[in-house]
């Protein structure tokens, strides 16, 4: 399978492209030398259009938009923005564009952006113009839900667009929790029963969770995977209750990790890239030995898949944007890291090889047909 | 007011390379605004939704650094935007 992998770093954005199922992958780049780029994702009801997600260390957040598959970039005319602050009110301004989804596939030319600290956007024109959603941004429970945030600022992402029902939404806040709306973002409410915060000094609380990676499987959207802070969950709704599914997990492996991904069409295949949570948190691979693991029956049992990764000494992380598949039948399953390197599962990880490295610290890892 | 305008290289890409613009206005609100109409977009780049300096960035009038926008510019004064780099 043709493809591309766009790989979003801390100094730029790079691509990664080959033809065919068996031919060699080929890096371009760097574009946008010096961005930060935190996520580039394609439109799969125009696979023309990609938006990224990028700023400098120095200027503000942006987004910018390619109609010719990555060809050429144009800044969004009004990237992702606060509204002005009343006297009194809390002035928040957007640090980061962390995170991009396309909107519902009834809904042409519909995105949502996520920022840090915790905001939630919406474009009604790919990516052109972006407004706030009031309903979450404006909500009166808003500074409650994300109060815990890191000094980096608190970051909403895992935007979800249930592909049944273009008024249903999931997003994630890290720290915050997972929050569902069924009235197209004008009303919120928080969905982290079940869930961990171990780190709080009540671990049963509505919300403030630590979820790093949500992700629904687009032809079983009542299926819901989270990777979080405190382990690795599942729900399949109507259900209101996370179930803990890494439990499953090696004891001496865990079920820490930034990312999941799906198989593209069996909803019982998640991969997740365990780190070390251990102690102080050094979240790399566990003994320098990454790993990746897969379940193939919804999280009852995890397999390890580190053919062709280093047995030793490789101190790596995987972020949540970090890893992706792509479309085939068994799929590649694709993740880059901190170190620069880019690494390609064949036959649904079955063996690894690394296609790229030296590169900057990557952020994002996103499949482009 | 007119004024002189010195970009610092990060935002040339908003005026096609040039180092140097003129602006006209009497705050720096005023001048930002007036360059914001001929380079769209430079400006979010450097102040932020609630009209603050973004913590990268530092305006100066002349060799005074300002901290508002709200600063006066007089005819001849020159305007740099500079960017406060930090860490690798």
């Amino acid at each position: 399978m043709a493809g591309t992998l766009w790989i979003g770093t801390r100094k730029g954005l790079f691509a990664l492209r080959r033809r065919g199922a068996r031919g060699a992958w080929q890096l371009a780049g760097p574009q946008f030398l010096g961005h930060i780029i935190h996520h580039v994702v394609q439109d799969p009801r125009d696979p023309r259009l990609l938006l990224m997600a990028a700023k400098t260390g120095h200027l503000g957040p942006t987004v910018f938009r390619s109609s010719d598959r990555g060809r050429s970039w144009r800044e969004a005319r009004e990237p992702p923005a606060f509204r002005k602050a009343a006297d009194g009110e809390d002035a928040r301004a957007v640090q980061r564009v962390f995170w991009l989804t396309p909107g519902h596939r009834s809904e042409s030319g519909t995105w949502y952006a996520g920022s840090s600290p915790a905001g939630l956007f919406h474009s009604a024109d790919e990516g052109e113009t972006w407004q706030p959603v009031a309903g979450f941004n404006d909500h009166p429970m808003r500074p409650r839900w994300a109060a815990l945030g890191t000094p980096d600022g608190e970051f909403l992402h895992s935007i979800l667009v249930d592909p049944r029902d273009a008024a249903h939404l999931y997003f994630a806040i890290s720290i915050g929790g997972v929050f569902e709306s069924s009235d197209a973002g004008r009303s919120w409410a928080p969905l982290n029963e079940g869930c961990e915060a171990d780190f709080l000094p009540d671990p049963n609380v509505p919300f403030g969770h630590d979820p790093h990676c949500v992700v629904q499987h687009p032809l079983l959207p009542d299926r819901l995977y989270q990777q979080n802070h405190c382990g690795i969950y599942r729900m399949d709704r109507p259900a209101r209750r996370w179930q803990r599914i890494g439990t499953t997990m090696p004891k001496k492996i865990g079920d820490i990790g930034f990312p999941i991904v799906l198989h593209p069409a069996d909803p019982e295949t998640a991969w997740v890239v365990p780190m070390d949570g251990q102690s102080v948190w050094p979240r790399t691979s566990i003994g320098g030995k990454p790993a990746v693991y897969m379940t193939r029956d919804g999280g009852a049992s995890w397999r390890r898949m580190d053919r062709g990764l280093p047995r030793s000494q490789a101190w790596f992380t995987v972020l949540r944007q970090a890893m992706c598949t792509d479309s085939r039948v068994r799929p590649g399953v694709y993740f880059g890291t901190t170190g620069g390197e880019v690494w390609a599962g064949s036959s649904a990880g079955e063996r690894w090889r690394c296609i790229a490295r030296h590169l900057p610290e990557i952020y994002s890892v996103s499949h482009a047909t | 007011m007119s004024c002189q305008v010195r970009i610092a290289s990060p935002l040339r890409s908003y005026t096609a390379g040039a180092a140097t613009l003129p602006a006209r206005g009497h705050t720096l609100a005023a001048v930002l605004a007036h360059l914001e109409q001929r380079c769209p977009g430079i400006r979010f780049r450097v102040i932020d939704e609630q009209d603050r300096i973004r913590p990268h960035m530092r305006l100066f009038v002349n060799a005074s650094e300002a901290r508002e926008l709200t600063v006066p510019v007089c005819e001849g004064d020159t305007v740099h935007i500079i960017c406060a780099l930090s860490g690798g």
